[in-house]
């Protein structure tokens, strides 16, 4: 081992350190289904809203972005926008009516209208199936990442190694010790992206612009400008994307199960918005990595050691920084992709434990304890399963799976969620064909195009099929609500269903249930006069 | 449950209530469709023309200029809704105290 190796496996063992230090107190807290699935719902504002940020700055932002833009230009910052933007849907609409409704599992608030068995199946299966495809994604790209930037250490070996220590955070700590953990991976990715980018800007005199104007100088294409329109499919499969950004995030279970951690909607409000300055500050910086590392490194040098450019950002650090710098990136890197992986398995483990096991098998009886226990194995069994299922696509190039979860997200739960929240005339049938509707057209078009047939492709999109897979979503619930079910109101009197009433007054207003609110208004009124 | 829902369909008749989703839907609705449109404008005028091409100053495109606009709109339009939001939170007090007096008549009589 040389002795740049050994700086890079100090920071290396560094960062597993302190993580492993913080499950550890986070272990001694986690002593319930409560604590486990949503941190007991302690977590402060600014505190949620650092590990939204880690959550949403996977290794494919921070990576796969600068990457992108390295070798791309533009067309690469398409990503921090879509990414960005998306925030405004989940604020607008989506984050305080989850926070008001929900309970550990996005699955718990739809059930909060519809007392079906199907919606929660149906919920439970799209949050295993994108949680799934999200992490076989990070943990494949650990496995390359960490192979490229220490040699030494076989791809295998390393997607062992981020699943236990992965496993050994979510079973011991539960979701207290994967929001510290994001918080601190958070922390370390921002300082480590700013010292990056102030180092790049010194080597252009502070002047964002000259750099712009040298990346068009140096490169043979003009990567300061969209790429050309070359077709009506190029131009829709950019919007495609863009669709598929704006609203996936909206329906992806690890970001909204977050609104489920803090005590009250005031503080999931607070949490978005310093999410929202970090990711986009975060965003802005990007560009100047990913034109840095055009120039400072060289396109050729970046694919020729990874042809999509997922070390552009390393390999810059490496250039500016040296081999301490490279080290830290890496560790960083690291650290991002075992923390985000942690929290996917906590939105699968939720689903299956909470929504499977203990609503559906068990109907919602499970004691505490159980429910617990439960909770546990349901992580280190999605922990398991993942680790095999990376293990076995690993040759495969899988960055179409984090895409393929934004479409599912996008098409099989936005429009659920949504119209649970605003459609009175919703019922049963409709939520669960809308779900399946969305899921099987967003796979199904996935399937069918260039990511998996390659030239024999039927449907000739790259991206996300958001642009089809969306609408049928909403077609799919729009049907099957007029077509299979009952009138709202029938399945209001057979209890199939809650009083639309009460949804959209809970949703707006945060009433959990009418008796607790006389009950609490009761005793405010009892201490004014007491302290009268 | 035809006796819960009736509670729920109460509180959701206050005046309190009423003006609430009044002031919610003034801002959403609007706020909503006004990001989405300036968000799609992006990738409709980026993947089907070439009037973004157009580059200011030195090198800097209309396209990055009309891609920064978009984190302005987005914290622009996350501070307008909290600040929002906040006072709403205030009139879902008065829901509370309103429902609240309400149905303990109700119950009185019942």
């Amino acid at each position: 081992m040389s002795t740049d190796d050994i700086i890079a496996v100090s920071f290396f063992i560094g960062v597993i350190a302190l993580t492993l230090i913080i499950t550890y107190f986070a272990a001694k807290r986690n002593t319930g289904a409560s604590s486990h699935y949503v941190a007991g719902g302690q977590i402060k504002g600014w505190q949620n809203g650092l590990a939204i940020s880690g959550d949403y700055l996977s290794a494919a932002s921070f990576l796969g972005i600068a990457g992108a833009i390295a070798l791309e230009g533009f067309a690469g910052f398409y990503l921090s926008v879509g990414f960005l933007v998306a925030y405004l849907t989940v604020l607008l609409l989506v984050a305080e009516p989850m926070r008001n409704l929900g309970k550990y599992t996005l699955a718990d608030m739809l059930a909060a209208r519809f007392n079906a068995r199907g919606v929660r199946a149906a919920s439970a299966l799209n949050t295993i199936m994108i949680s799934t495809f999200y992490m076989i994604a990070q943990l494949v790209g650990a496995g390359a990442l960490i192979g490229l930037l220490l040699p030494f250490i076989p791809p295998t070996m390393a997607i062992i190694l981020v699943g236990v220590l992965m496993t050994v955070y979510v079973v011991l700590g539960g979701m207290i010790a994967t929001t510290w953990i994001q918080i601190v991976k958070a922390g370390l990715l921002i300082l480590a992206t700013l010292v990056l980018t102030i180092a790049v800007l010194a080597q252009f005199s502070f002047n964002p612009f000259s750099i712009l104007n040298e990346v068009q100088a140096s490169t043979p294409q003009n990567m300061v400008i969209p790429p050309a329109p070359e077709s009506f499919g190029s131009g829709l499969d950019t919007v495609s994307l863009f669709l598929a950004l704006v609203l996936g995030t909206a329906g992806l279970p690890h970001i909204l199960i977050r609104f489920l951690t803090v005590p009250d909607a005031k503080t999931a409000r607070s949490s978005i918005v310093t999410a929202t300055w970090i990711i986009g500050g975060f965003y802005l910086l990007t560009p100047i990595v990913g034109y840095g590392a055009t120039l400072l490194v060289g396109q050729q040098t970046i694919t020729s050691q990874d042809p999509s450019g997922n070390v552009a950002a390393p390999q810059l650090a490496g250039v500016i920084g040296g081999p301490a710098f490279l080290g830290f990136i890496s560790a960083v890197a690291f650290a991002t992709i075992v923390a985000v992986v942690a929290g996917l398995v906590i939105s699968a483990s939720g689903a299956f434990a909470h929504d499977v096991y203990n609503n559906i098998f068990r109907n919602g009886e499970a004691s505490e304890q159980e429910q617990f226990r439960a909770a546990r194995i349901a992580s280190g069994a999605v922990a398991v399963g993942s680790i095999l299922l990376a293990l076995a696509f690993q040759d495969l190039n899988v960055a179409f799976l984090v895409a393929l979860a934004f479409g599912v997200a996008a098409s099989a739960n936005v429009p659920v969620i949504l119209l649970t929240i605003f459609w009175r005339r919703f019922n049963t049938i409709g939520a669960i064909t809308g779900m399946l509707t969305g899921f099987v057209a967003s796979v199904g078009l996935t399937f069918l195009s260039p990511n998996i047939l390659g030239d024999a492709a039927i449907y000739p999109l790259e991206e996300p099929p958001a642009v089809f897979s969306v609408p049928l979503g909403f077609l799919g619930c729009f049907v099957g609500t007029l077509l299979g079910g009952k009138s709202t109101e029938e399945e209001e009197r057979e209890g199939r269903q809650a009083n639309y009433e009460e949804i959209y007054v809970r949703a707006n207003t945060g009433f959990s249930t009418l008796e607790e609110e006389l009950e609490n208004s009761r005793r405010e009124g009892e201490q004014e006069e007491s302290r009268a | 449950m035809e006796e819960r829902g009736e509670y729920w369909s109460r509180v959701a008749q206050t005046s309190a209530f009423q003006d609430l989703m009044q002031k919610k839907k003034v801002f959403i609705i609007p706020a909503t469709i006004f990001f989405f449109v300036f968000y799609m404008g992006l990738p409709v005028l980026a993947g089907f023309t070439t009037v973004l091409n157009v580059q200011v100053i030195g090198a800097l495109s209309l396209a990055w200029i009309y891609a920064l606009a978009q984190f302005v709109m987005t914290w622009t339009l996350l501070h307008l809704y909290v600040s929002r939001a906040n006072k709403w939170d205030e009139v879902v007090e008065r829901v509370r105290e309103e429902a609240a007096s309400d149905l303990g008549e109700k119950r009185e009589e019942g």
